[in-house]
């Protein structure tokens, strides 16, 4: 009698789980199926040339990704029950996990439902399976990184309310802008900026300093989740190659739209990463490399060996890249005088940097640190030890793109705001740059409606007219234990007595 | 250029000067003073004095650069949208021509900062 193999090889079963979903549809349009498919201008001809980067693990990945979930959570136990926050470096390195909280693990959350909508709308099952999974993914991330931060919350301050933070304190503006920009945008220009321009090209820009940073810090909790996304950040980044070439392969016609969309999400990409240069260089008491070594290797080098290999599709590197790369000597240090100034209005403290970190930035941003920035702190700490701790009590211009304050310098000119500014039916309009200004240019209808926090404000739309109140009530950051300066905070307070420090030696460290 | 989009995508500008009651957003760039580290976003009445705001307004938000006290606003360099502007003291903020979410750049020309950098 003849039995047949039951057995599918993996082909056959991906084949079953992925393409047999697509069918031709009888009594509907596949037009009003998949509304959202042609508006763009994107043409795909033959959907059956897109290569899942996800057929080859498919079979595993529910085993996999269950076994490494088991395993995660055993260490987060493990982490709680061990009191593992004793063991990091320092206090002050909490605060970048409050940035992380606040700014990164909502942004999961938003590529969740971006990818789950995106998937939605192609007619070809390989590249809907791709984003089903990915939202997947990026779901898990959200969740297990608020797991692996938690027990924190139980320790530290301004960890409590990361989400509600997210929708509107003033600087989380600029990743929710950026992810709300996103996902508002057609199928494919959302698979440009999320999966090419931000998971390929820039994420190791986030990823690492955060990783590496937690486990140069002892930070167990957050490394192991980074272990337990890695092989899905992976997967992403090809999904994120496989994306540009198909589309780059089916029709020349994209090569202009997608060069745009590159341009664009290249900028926004690198703006949003600017808060991650002053973690990198200022939030991490033990650093793992500077914010220019980091640019050097992840965008010079390796973006450059991309954007070579990209060159034969008529795709060259982003418009902007060459004012970044000048960027890279100075963003850091803006970006953390910026903060430094604004802690009223923080759900994390600021510091003026110790001696030995100072020394460390001299070595590593030789040309600019001394000239540009070392004279800032040296006047700060003089203003401080005055009891005069500095804060900008007026609240700063913010760009109508990016949404950052209005803080950027010229390239070769490092002591002048490269600020711009356009009138569009009547109305004024600020930018940081000349890239926000022609990505402002290109989609004005889109940008006009920026809910800037600082307008916000001023309209009377935070609950209260003064800082005070807004960041009390609307921000639901608590006074005098979130925000203002590190030194002498109730973080800093309970650290001293976690390592057994008398008030003596608070003195001596504060000064 | 213009958005695409799958339908007549059009949408009120979010700050128009309406929303602001009777008040307007003016920005004012101290350059050379980065210890500010971007123009101050200002919330002021258009029938101000230019002169209240200088008084009232500007000398408050920078006094706590070591230049601010020996800085003279009324006789400095300014430019209104990035344009030469001779302002009057004494007149308001609407007659001097400065809109809703106008710019004004105020230079002072012998006070460049701290430590040579414009900080």
């Amino acid at each position: 009698m003849a039995v047949q193999n039951k057995k599918l090889n993996l082909k056959d079963k991906y084949q079953y789980l992925t393409r047999d979903m697509g069918w031709e549809p009888t009594y509907q349009k596949k037009k009003d199926i998949f509304p959202d498919e042609d508006f763009e201008g994107i043409k795909i001809t033959d959907w059956s040339q897109w290569e899942d980067p996800f057929r080859l693990t498919m079979d595993s990945y529910w085993k996999y990704q269950a076994e490494k979930e088991k395993k995660l959570y055993a260490i987060f136990d493990a982490f709680a029950q061990n009191n593992g926050h004793q063991n990091i470096s320092d206090a002050r390195y909490v605060n970048a996990l409050k940035l992380f909280l606040s700014g990164v693990s909502p942004l999961e959350h938003a590529a969740f439902q971006g990818y789950a909508k995106t998937g939605r709308q192609f007619s070809g099952t390989g590249a809907r399976v791709a984003c089903q999974m990915q939202a997947i993914d990026e779901l898990r991330h959200s969740q297990t990184q608020q797991h692996a931060m938690s027990h924190y919350n139980k320790h530290f301050n301004g960890l409590h309310d990361a989400a509600h933070m997210h929708d509107r304190v003033w600087f989380l503006s600029v990743p929710k802008s950026f992810f709300d920009d996103a996902r508002t945008a057609g199928p494919f220009e959302f698979l440009t900026a999320i999966s090419f321009s931000f998971e390929y090209v820039l994420t190791n820009l986030l990823f690492v300093p955060f990783m590496s940073g937690a486990a140069y810090n002892g930070d167990m909790a957050t490394v192991t989740f980074g272990f337990s996304a890695q092989s899905d950040e992976a997967r992403h980044m090809t999904l994120g190659l496989e994306v540009i070439k198909f589309i780059l392969e089916q029709h020349e016609d994209n090569v202009p739209i997608v060069q745009r969309w590159i341009d664009k999400w290249f900028w926004r990409g690198f703006r949003l990463l600017s808060l991650v240069s002053m973690m990198m260089d200022y939030m991490l008491p033990n650093k793992v490399m500077s914010w220019s070594e980091a640019w050097e290797v992840y965008y010079e080098q390796n973006g450059g060996a991309l954007f070579k290999d990209l060159e034969r599709y008529g795709i060259r590197p982003p418009k902007y890249q060459d004012v970044a790369n000048d960027a890279k000597h100075h963003l850091s240090h803006q970006l953390w005088t910026t903060f430094y100034q604004y802690s009223q209005a923080t759900s994390f403290h600021t510091w003026i940097p110790e001696k030995e970190e100072m020394d460390w930035m001299s070595e590593k941003y030789p040309d600019t640190f001394d000239k540009y920035y070392r004279p800032r702190y040296e006047h700060l700490a003089k203003e401080a030890a005055a009891g005069r701790r500095f804060y900008n009590n007026t609240l700063p211009q913010l760009c109508q793109v990016c949404q950052v304050p209005t803080l950027f310098t010229e390239m070769g000119a490092p002591t002048k705001l490269s600020h711009r500014q356009l009138k569009y039916e009547g109305e004024r309009y600020h930018f940081c740059s000349e890239a926000c200004c022609e990505i402002f240019e290109h989609e004005p209808e889109k940008y006009i409606q920026a809910w800037l926090p600082v307008h916000q404000i001023y309209q009377g739309n935070c609950e209260g007219a003064d800082v005070e109140t807004v960041v009390q009530k609307y921000y639901h950051i608590n006074i005098g234990e979130d925000n203002f300066e590190y030194l002498g905070s109730p973080d800093h307070k309970r650290w001293l007595s976690i390592k057994g420090i008398k008030p003596a030696d608070e003195d001596k460290n504060a000064a | 250029m213009s958005v695409n989009a799958l339908y007549d995508y059009k949408f009120e500008a979010k700050d128009k000067v309406e929303n602001f009651h009777g008040m307007q957003l003016l920005y004012v760039y101290w350059p050379d003073h980065l210890m500010f580290c971007a123009p101050f976003a200002l919330l002021v009445q258009p029938d101000m004095s230019f002169r209240a705001l200088v008084d009232d307004i500007i000398k408050p938000a920078t006094a706590s650069h070591p230049d601010s006290a020996r800085a003279d606003f009324l006789k400095a360099q300014w430019l209104l949208n990035d344009e030469p502007f001779t302002p009057n003291a004494e007149a308001s903020l609407t007659d001097n021509g400065i809109d809703h979410k106008s710019m004004l750049t105020v230079t002072t020309p012998d006070l460049k900062g701290m430590a040579g950098v414009g900080y």
